[in-house]
């Protein structure tokens, strides 16, 4: 594909980098920027290609932490902004996932993951980040990530990625793996006109106040309008602790507790909005709990298990953060059994038993060779053993 | 009573009644010479975005200039000026920050940014130590002194970051210190009208840590030191390594114009837009 059209509207056959970066584009993303890295480096490769077509800027960086940089101050000058790694560089990353959050930054962070710890194995899909986008910068801060399972999805869930990061001011992990990065499926891209594309709130030239004191430009729970640098705002963005005009304090406790805390109420109090699972468990005993890549092998031993007559069901968490919660809970009510299939040693699972455990059994399963995704039998084997 | 108003107030945020800057410090120099600047060359604020990491010399911009004030994290704000710059090719962005910041957990960036020449000017505010958080060796700290870190004397050798600029392809690179306000402002102003990457490093004065703790005294000690040691870069390049041991080299090192990147890519972006319609 060496089109140099904007929308690739039609039915392809694409990787799901590709396809993440066809997402990036039809979103409206005018910077990217990124550091090589296996195996996510299609998703910038593409986009290194189309990008600058269209008027938007690629910058290759000296690391992974100039990629984020660069992309919160390329986001503060109005423009949607990208960057795309796997573990490695979002460990690279932390530090300025922080400063994106503080600041109340939209921000697309594409993190195709690969097996850790450290460098680990590089072309080898396991959900190892789900926890550390979410944990793993200082403080407290609530994030958003979507996890696809399809090449499709790949350009889906990246268009709301960037809608979620631009209604609310904040970084947005699509948590991919190697698996669902590097697969090639049918992907078909919409018409324009069928295409949702949400832009962020701005401070209006010749309408504001040219003063931050005289506005709010921080912390408000309904996200406040954002006072894009170059258009004469006088705007001051600061990842220290700061009030709602942005200016520095760290004296009144009171700020302090809003510089926390709004930004996290702000994602949760819209937590049903941005939540989005995919629920296939009425009238089942036993609930297959999963996402990304391993909940195409739940859907499969979900339907093998109902072949063979057991009463099995799924729940698939398409958006992992903000935590679907109170959805867990009430399939937890609806069920006996809870099964978490996850490609790693449990890093959802115990946030899934939390909310499951008062009210029925919780059990993880692994694949047999982590790294190898759950073969739909290995699966059924292990209901049909906890069930005896 | 007549009251009597800095002129340089008029570029400051009127809410801003005080910085967090110690007595004697040199970043009122520096704050003057950037400002001064500005008026000299008659920009509006609203034509710059300045940006600042973290240090005492990161506080010279932010909150104070009333602009956009981008304040980022320790040693990155090169990264974001980066970004910055690309999408708003046609504003000065300009860093100022300290020789920590840029020097040692920034580094790289500043490497990279030389080797882009990408149209950022940096005020490089050099102490000669970590001053905020109480006197330890930077990579600019002198060979030989006592810092809360090397009690014993630093043994490392001294950071000279315009030869590294120059090295790494920076299109302007100067060095002045605080004794030189006026030839610190002059090549502030050159280095905001250089389309390239530009490099002031500006040698200051800290007497509460560097003074105290390398015994070198209060700010008027450090200044006259500066004063006493300093030598101009078209004196020192006739004099022996030796004769240079402990000398400041301050002037111009580096005046080129070459290549730079926002200007490459807003030609880039408009030859291939000009291809697709």
């Amino acid at each position: 594909m060496n089109n140099k059209k904007r929308l690739m509207t039609g039915t392809h056959f694409l990787m799901g980098n590709f396809a993440c970066a066809e997402g990036t584009i039809a979103a409206g993303c005018g910077f990217v920027s990124g550091y090589p890295i296996t195996p996510a480096s299609e998703v910038v490769n593409r986009l290194a290609q189309r990008i600058p077509q269209l008027g938007g800027i690629f910058l290759q960086t000296e690391d992974e932490i100039s990629a984020i940089c660069s992309a919160i101050g390329a986001s503060w000058t109005g423009r949607k902004a990208m960057t795309a790694t796997s573990g490695p560089g979002i460990s690279l990353m932390q530090e300025n996932i922080g400063f994106a959050l503080a600041t109340e930054t939209p921000l697309v962070i594409v993190d195709v993951q690969r097996l850790g710890p450290s460098t680990g194995v590089p072309a080898i899909g396991v959900s190892g980040d789900m926890v550390q986008v979410a944990r793993g910068s200082h403080g407290d801060y609530q994030i958003i990530a979507l996890s696809p399972a399809s090449p499709q999805e790949m350009f889906d869930l990246t268009i709301r990625a960037f809608n979620l990061a631009e209604e609310y001011r904040v970084p947005v992990f699509l948590m991919a793996d190697a698996f669902v990065g590097h697969m090639r499926e049918q992907v078909i891209i919409p018409d324009e006109d069928q295409l949702e594309i949400v832009d962020r709130k701005t401070l209006k030239s010749g309408v504001d106040p040219r003063d931050p004191m005289k506005r709010q430009d921080f912390l408000d729970v309904d996200v406040a309008p954002m006072p894009i640098l170059g258009r004469g705002f006088r705007a001051h963005v600061t990842s220290s602790c700061h009030d709602e005009h942005g200016m520095r304090n760290l004296s009144d406790p009171e700020i302090m507790d809003r510089y926390v805390l709004n930004p996290i109420h702000k994602i949760l109090k819209k937590r049903h909005e941005i939540v989005q699972l995919e629920a296939d468990y009425s009238g089942a005993e036993i609930a297959l709990v999963s996402y990304g890549t391993v909940s195409r092998s739940a859907k499969a031993a979900a339907q093998l298990a109902r072949q063979e007559g057991l009463k099995v069901g799924t729940l698939r968490l398409v958006t992992c953060w903000p935590f679907p919660d109170a959805e867990i809970r009430q399939m937890a009510e609806s069920v006996e059994l809870v099964l978490v299939l996850e490609n790693n040693t449990g890093q959802i699972y115990p946030y899934i038993k939390s909310e499951a455990a008062h009210a029925c059994r919780v059990e993880f399963l692994g694949p047999k060779i982590l790294g190898q995704i759950h073969e739909p039998e290995y699966i059924v084997s292990h209901i049909k053993e906890m069930v005896r | 009573m007549s009251v009597s108003i800095h002129p340089m107030r008029k570029y400051m945020r009127t809410h801003v009644t005080a910085t967090t800057t110690c007595p004697g410090c040199g970043n009122g120099i520096v704050t003057q010479a950037i400002l001064r600047a500005i008026e000299e060359l008659a920009l509006d604020m609203e034509d710059f975005v300045f940006v600042s990491g973290i240090g005492c010399s990161a506080w010279i911009p932010s909150p104070l200039f009333a602009a956009d004030t981008l304040h980022t994290t320790h040693g990155r704000p090169i990264a974001f000026a980066t970004g910055v710059k690309l999408c708003l090719p046609e504003k000065n962005v300009l860093v100022a920050s300290g020789d920590g910041d840029l020097t040692a957990i920034g580094g790289n960036h500043l490497i990279h940014a030389c080797r882009r020449n990408i149209d950022v000017t940096v005020v490089l505010v050099n102490n000669g130590i970590y001053g905020m958080t109480g006197g330890q060796t930077a990579p600019t700290t002198p060979r030989g002194v006592t810092t809360i870190t090397n009690p014993y004397g630093t043994l490392e050798h001294t950071f000279d970051i315009c030869a590294m600029a120059g090295a790494a392809g920076a299109s302007y690179v100067a060095r002045w210190t605080t004794y030189h306000p006026r030839q610190l402002r002059r090549s502030i102003r050159r280095g905001i009208q250089k389309k390239g990457f530009a490099l002031i490093e500006a040698v200051s004065q800290c007497p509460v840590q560097f003074g105290k703790v390398t015994k070198m005294g209060k700010a008027v000690d450090i200044l006259r030191h500066f004063k006493e040691n300093s030598i101009r870069v078209e004196k020192a390049r006739d004099q022996e390594m030796d004769v240079l041991e402990g000398k400041i080299v301050v002037g111009e090192f580096v005046d080129v114009d070459k290549a730079e990147l926002s200007a490459e890519w807003v030609r880039l972006n408009r030859q291939l837009t000009e291809d697709l319609s």
